[in-house]
């Protein structure tokens, strides 16, 4: 398809602030970098307990299909998250997890970041989602890492700036421990490819 | 004496009736709604109030149909949804001055949610409900006001519900004006409706009407004069029932006004909200 | 619209991109009961209209809702009120008052699953029927569908425009998928729309037919207020509004109503075409499925396939004109939909020989695009 759609995936528990996270990363999309974006979200019932999801398709063209259709991204914060909503992932695409809830992994492709733990160093577990949109600001090609740390502080209240400001730092730090490059370039191998 | 009240008659008919409609109206002879609407159209006269700046809506059924006579702003709305519009009409142009017609079916079965919220709600409307105690249009059906034992058409065996009684209703409700009236004493009443139009606030005035024709005939009362003297006897003033007992007060009702009280008015309050959300905008 | 174009760019929910037309197009007034998934356009017009001098009151049930807002119209001002399915069921007797007495309106029924309360938090298309012929009687209705948030903003200007234009009330079939969806548009300086208001009488009072026909079929609207002391009615009525019973007069009343809408076929009946011009097979769709659909028809594009959408904006009056040329053309077509099948109902009622196919999905999913360009391999 011609098209640089590019489809990100935010799972986790009611209350990881994951809506939220998405609707700031959609935000800097649009605001900021001027891309066409589309942000969907599961309501209703699931949202409420074990886990919900929120997505983000960002594209220079117009979109047609708002949700996702296979991840180039997927952030999960917690293992049932992870596990209810991996089905449709590139073998290209990039897993990040807070591992300080997720265990197990099903892909190679995958950067793992205590999200949780890092913000309770901070101080306030409740910034766990702003330290992930700070390494999604470093690890995501679809969105520029400086408007997204401006959508962020935009969003959060004025009380909040420094904490968060912090949280954002704090989650890109750590994922600039990581080379992407280290990583399998896809999950499929080159044989497989060629059938 | 009488001519002068002739030329009268004639003046306020020639000023408040509408010239291009067709009468002879529909209701049935020696109607009380008849009466409701003279008194209406004195109590109008009296506030000197401009036609333009008068709406009345309606429901549906006998009462319905007396808006389309009288020579202001007038909707026949759905039935029971009068208080619905009216409650439109009035925050969309508060200097409208909106009064509402409804009966007692009307206003308390189909419309009854509508009716309590109006007078939760206070804004500045006039109801009137003309209790009939029964679906006339509809041929003699009980209503929310037929009172027990009596036959109807859906109650042939003696009806085994218990009245509202739409005053009593109307004060817990809320309403700033509450007052009952009749057909019988109608001075009275071109008094009680005036000063629920001049009221700030919901005002609500129940009027005990005849409705001969469906409910007297089915209830030994199958004239009007039987029903005014019946109006005449059980009726007893808001003052002097507070000097009765109980037991002397079966099956009487109170006239007069039952609830005459301040409460800042929607229109106003919402219009604080109006300057707060302006106020909060500017700070941003 | 090209979403880039000048002006200040926003991320919105369809919600919000309602609230934000409506008040573009000159709304002030809305009253309305909280329902999922349509919530968001009361909460937002209670924040907003009393910053404009408008006015938002909750009532106590939709029935109230739709009557008070018929009244503003009455009395001037535009109107609006939004719910779900189960909000809209109780709209219908109202709504045909706003018929009859040919009052100016707009509602907005954020579908969901049904019947009954049904699947409040997901997608549905099964009100479609229900809009065209859910108040009983016969009359004429407009009703338009939104796709997107782009969609939601405009056709919502376009609503509003055609309710007093035409003097009828206008229903906007949006749903879940839409209502929720953050997307980014453009909203366009003010003075970029046009603004339509309802033809006042320019005669005096004592000239004024509220319901007199002219060449148009819509005659000049008076409020209340403005000392033209006119009866408005649920009764048919004559051309001064009051009721009536002679056959004549009710003949013409009736038929005045569709005529009016007739004449304005041409700018009424909204659709927008892709890679239709030598398509040999077509999606017709509408609301959110319409996005499936685009995505569907360029993936068949890329395998070689000749596929085109008419995506429908207005669902009713149904566009009929542009659906033949579609049918006539295209050997085979598909109408997707999150029903059993409404739409293609009237799909097939306007066909001659192409093969109608069918995609029903009544899960409360969005049909995916997968699922149609799988089909359109077939056809």
């Amino acid at each position: 398809m011609n098209d640089d759609r590019y489809e990100i995936r935010f799972g986790g528990s009611g209350g990881q602030g994951i809506i939220l996270a998405a609707v700031i990363l959609a935000e800097a999309a649009a605001l900021y970098d001027k891309k066409y974006v589309s942000q969907t979200q599961s309501y209703g019932p699931e949202a409420r307990g074990g886990k919900s999801k929120a997505e983000v398709v960002i594209s220079s063209r117009e979109i047609d299909y708002p949700k996702v259709i296979t991840m180039d991204f997927f952030l999960a914060m917690n293992q049932a998250a992870l596990d209810a909503y991996f089905y449709d992932f590139k073998p290209n695409g990039l897993l990040v997890v807070d591992s300080t809830f997720v265990e197990q992994v099903p892909t190679s492709r995958v950067i793992a970041i205590p999200f949780t733990s890092i913000a309770r160093e901070l101080g306030r577990e409740l910034v766990a989602n702003v330290v992930a949109l700070g390494a999604v600001g470093l690890l995501c090609p679809a969105v520029g890492a400086e408007g997204l740390r401006q959508a962020v502080l935009g969003r959060v209240p004025p009380k909040t700036v420094e904490l968060n400001s912090k949280a954002f730092a704090a989650g890109a730090e750590a994922a600039n421990a990581f080379d992407l490059d280290s990583l399998p370039r896809s999950i499929t191998s080159d044989e497989e490819r060629e059938i | 004496m009488e001519e002068k009240m002739m030329a009268e008659s004639a003046r306020l008919r020639h000023e408040y009736l509408r010239h291009d409609k067709k009468f002879p109206h529909v209701w049935c002879p020696g109607c009380g709604i008849g009466i409701v609407l003279g008194s209406l159209i004195r109590a109008i006269d009296s506030l000197g109030l401009d036609k333009d700046e008068l709406v009345l809506a309606s429901g549906i059924g006998c009462s319905g149909r007396l808006p389309v006579y009288v020579d202001f702003n007038t909707i026949h709305t759905t039935h029971g949804r009068a208080l619905t519009f009216a409650t439109g009409i009035k925050l969309a142009n508060p200097s409208l001055t909106v009064m509402t017609v409804m009966g007692d079916g009307d206003a308390t079965a189909i419309g009854g949610n509508h009716f309590i919220h109006a007078a939760r709600r206070n804004l500045n409307l006039t109801a009137i409900i003309i209790n009939n105690q029964i679906y006339g249009m509809t041929g003699g059906q009980y209503s929310p006001t037929t009172p027990y034992g009596s036959n109807s058409a859906t109650s042939v065996y003696g009806h085994i519900e218990h009245a509202f009684s739409i005053a009593e209703l109307a004060v817990t409700a809320g309403a700033s004006y509450v007052a009952r009236g009749t057909v019988y004493h109608v001075p009275a009443l071109d008094k009680l409706i005036a000063r629920g139009i001049e009221k700030e606030g919901f005002s609500v005035i129940e009027i005990m009407s005849n409705c001969h024709t469906q409910y007297g005939r089915r209830n030994k009362m199958p004239d009007p004069v039987t029903m005014m003297k019946w109006f005449r006897d059980q009726a007893v003033s808001v003052s002097r029932a507070a000097k009765m007992e109980a037991a002397e007060l079966e099956g009487k009702f109170t006239i007069g006004i039952l609830a005459d009280r301040d409460k800042p008015s929607y229109t106003s309050e919402y219009q604080h909200i109006r300057e707060q959300a302006l106020h909060q905008e500017k700070k941003k | 619209m090209d979403s880039k174009q000048s002006g200040t760019i926003s991320l919105l929910q369809g919600n919000e991109a309602i609230v934000k037309g409506a008040l573009a197009a000159g709304c002030r007034f809305f009253a309305g009961y909280p329902i999922t998934p349509a919530s968001e356009i009361a909460e937002l017009m209670s924040i907003n209209l009393p910053k404009v001098g408008g006015t938002f009151i909750q009532m106590e049930d939709e029935i109230a809702g739709i009557g008070a807002i018929i009244g503003a119209s009455l009395a001037g001002v535009k109107s609006l009120t939004a719910t779900s399915g189960p909000g809209f069921s109780l709209m219908q007797e109202n709504l045909g008052f706003a018929c009859i007495t040919e009052t100016p309106c707009v509602i907005v029924n954020v579908m969901r699953g049904g019947p009954s309360t049904g699947l409040p938090t997901s997608p549905g298309q099964g009100d479609v029927m229900q809009a065209r012929w859910g108040t009983h009687g016969i009359h004429p209705i407009v009703v338009l569908s939104v796709s997107s948030v782009l969609d939601s903003f405009e056709i919502t200007i376009h609503a509003f425009n055609i309710s007093e234009k035409y003097r009828i009330p206008v229903i906007i079939l949006s749903d879940e998928v839409v209502a929720h969806t953050r997307e980014s548009i453009t909203i366009p300086d003010q003075t970029g729309f046009e603004e339509v208001n309802r033809i006042k009488p320019s005669v005096p009072p004592e000239w004024y037919h509220p319901y007199e026909d002219n060449s148009r079929g819509v005659p000049p609207m008076a409020s209340f207020g403005d000392g033209y002391r006119h009866h408005v009615t649920g009764l048919v009525h004559d051309v001064h509004g009051y009721p009536t019973q002679r056959v004549d007069e009710i003949d013409a009343f009736q038929r005045r109503q569709f005529r009016k809408i007739t004449n304005g076929f041409y700018e009424i009946q909204m659709t927008k075409s892709t890679m239709l011009d030598d398509a040999e097979i077509a999606v017709i769709a509408y609301g959110s499925v319409s996005r499936s659909a685009l995505r569907a028809i360029k993936m068949a594009r890329e395998r070689g396939i000749k596929a085109g959408l008419l995506h429908l904006i207005t669902l009713f009056p149904f566009p009929r004109q542009t659906a033949e040329q579609v049918l006539r053309q295209c050997r085979a077509v598909l109408v997707p939909e999150m029903n059993l099948g409404q739409i293609s109902r009237e799909v097939k009622r306007v066909n001659l020989s192409s093969k109608i196919e069918k995609i029903n999905r009544i899960d409360g999913q969005l049909i995916t695009p997968e699922e149609i360009f799988k089909k359109l391999l077939e056809m």
